[in-house]
């Protein structure tokens, strides 16, 4: 019935990072991660990198959806993923969604973060992606 | 996923003890998810963490739950507690999926003292998730001995609260003054404090005394005041839901707030109640576990023993129904 790793939901948490009011396209994908069975914790905007860590870690969410309109795409990233790796949660699958220039995504490469979707990305591409690419088995 | 060994067990014990947050996700995790590794933790924990002191919240969406919550969980932890919060929202009985929205109120920094994790119902009825108990007694093992659960706030939650938390807040505001004729109907008997929340508004005077009336009018309330009534006329000493009003986004009347349930945990730890309360938890849970083993059992035995599969093979071919094949089965495993 749900959407399972290890028959469970997948924990996902969607959310803003920095000083970006543009909240309606996070609130699409967070619906859309929903309705195909996921567990979204929609953790609002403007959040600091160290504020989204410890609500991955506090929420043992599997996957981090970020939505960057700014065009601080790759410091906000690299910042966050910092915070993440910080507090040992190297192995959550960090996503990246918004206006992504073409010179950024080559960065946000080096930083190991394969999930890009810009403008004109189709929902089930999204859920796809994060299907096949959520951790199978993690560590107590 | 195979379960652990005492090792192992004894380690995951020792880091969740010492208020490992990575630990404590994933147990939650394990545990909500019906894992083998969760049953085995489970054991160790209610063997060695006390009840921790829980407070259900519940109220129609608007009133400030989500807002009210985090600032009461950061004026505990001000006083140097350990509190945890547990939000429940409701799973997609289609889908099972859900979008757990209770964080987005919160603001606060990042606090160790303060950890907070968002359930989604997943099949529970009654506006909490079926693993909560279990849950809040994870949140004991980690250190935290208060507990707030925040329900899904509608209908018929403030019923099942009353199963996992010792005291209720219900929560209103302002402008929700139809909520407050809908709530009329079992409000004595819910709530521990009726909170009025959004006190800053305009109406926020008249919602409090609307409530005020309406709690005036309630079968026993005469000469009753607000909070502990002592002992007297033959009468029992009885606690009389007060009606506050409070500010979450500015925390103005939460530490009132907060002294009401402290003078209500006291009645009740007096009286005994909270004894009560916590015996008839456990008793609850030493039943499903106990119809969990059974059933266990009986399975394995009645496949060990090939009666399912006899019994099955004749409901396939016709020649018995699901109700007379379940009694036959259950007739042919002995119970000593």
């Amino acid at each position: 019935m749900s959407e399972t790793t290890a028959g469970r939901p997948i924990r996902v948490v969607v959310t803003k990072v920095g000083l970006d009011g543009h909240d309606r396209g996070v609130k699409v994908i967070a619906q859309a991660l929903r309705d195909a069975g996921m567990e979204v914790v929609y953790a609002g905007l403007r959040r600091t990198p160290e504020e989204i860590a410890r609500i991955v870690l506090e929420e043992d969410a599997d996957v981090l959806g970020l939505s960057i309109l700014s065009g601080a795409v790759v410091p906000l990233t690299r910042r966050t993923r910092e915070a993440l790796d910080a507090q040992g949660l190297e192995d959550v699958l960090l996503v990246v969604g918004g206006i992504v220039p073409v010179e950024s995504r080559t960065e946000l490469d080096k930083l190991g973060v394969k999930g890009i979707f810009g403008p004109g990305s189709s929902l089930a591409e999204i859920i796809g992606y994060i299907r096949d690419n959520v951790p199978k088995e993690r560590a107590l | 996923m195979s379960a652990m060994d005492a090792a192992q067990l004894d380690e995951a014990m020792t880091r969740l003890a010492a208020g490992g947050t990575r630990v404590l996700s994933r147990a939650v995790s394990l545990v909500e998810n019906g894992e083998p590794r969760g049953l085995d933790l489970l054991e160790r924990v209610y063997a060695t963490a006390p009840h921790p002191w829980v407070i259900g919240f519940t109220g129609v969406g608007g009133a400030g739950k989500s807002t009210l919550l985090p600032r009461m969980a950061a004026h505990f932890a001000a006083r140097g507690e350990y509190v945890a919060i547990l939000a429940v929202d409701p799973s997609s009985p289609i889908t099972g999926g859900a979008v757990l929205g209770d964080r987005i109120r919160s603001t606060e920094a990042p606090d160790e003292r303060i950890y907070f994790r968002s359930l989604a119902t997943r099949g529970g009825t009654g506006g909490l998730a079926t693993c909560i108990a279990d849950v809040v007694r994870l949140m004991s093992a980690a250190g935290r001995r208060i507990v707030l659960v925040e329900t899904v706030g509608a209908g018929q939650s403030e019923v099942a609260i009353r199963d996992v938390a010792h005291a209720t807040v219900v929560v209103t505001a302002p402008g929700l003054g139809d909520e407050v004729q809908a709530m009329k109907a079992g409000i004595l008997e819910i709530g521990t404090v009726l909170a009025v929340n959004k006190a800053d508004l305009p109406g926020a005077d008249e919602a409090a005394n609307t409530l005020q009336h309406v709690m005036a009018l309630a079968p026993g309330a005469g000469h009753m005041t607000e909070g502990l009534n002592e002992a007297r006329d033959g009468h029992p000493a009885r606690w009389f839901p007060p009606v506050l009003k409070v500010c979450a986004r500015s925390g103005a009347g939460m530490e009132a707030l907060i002294a009401r349930l402290e003078e209500h945990r006291a009645f009740q730890e007096r009286s005994g109640e909270y004894a009560r309360r916590n015996l008839a938890r456990d008793r609850a849970r030493m039943d499903e576990r106990l119809r969990s083993l059974l059933m266990e059992r009986a399975l394995a035995r009645a496949r060990a023993t090939g009666v399912w599969q006899t019994v099955e093979r004749r409901l396939q071919a016709g020649e018995t129904d699901p109700m007379r094949a379940a009694r036959e089965i259950a007739d042919a495993i002995p119970i000593q």
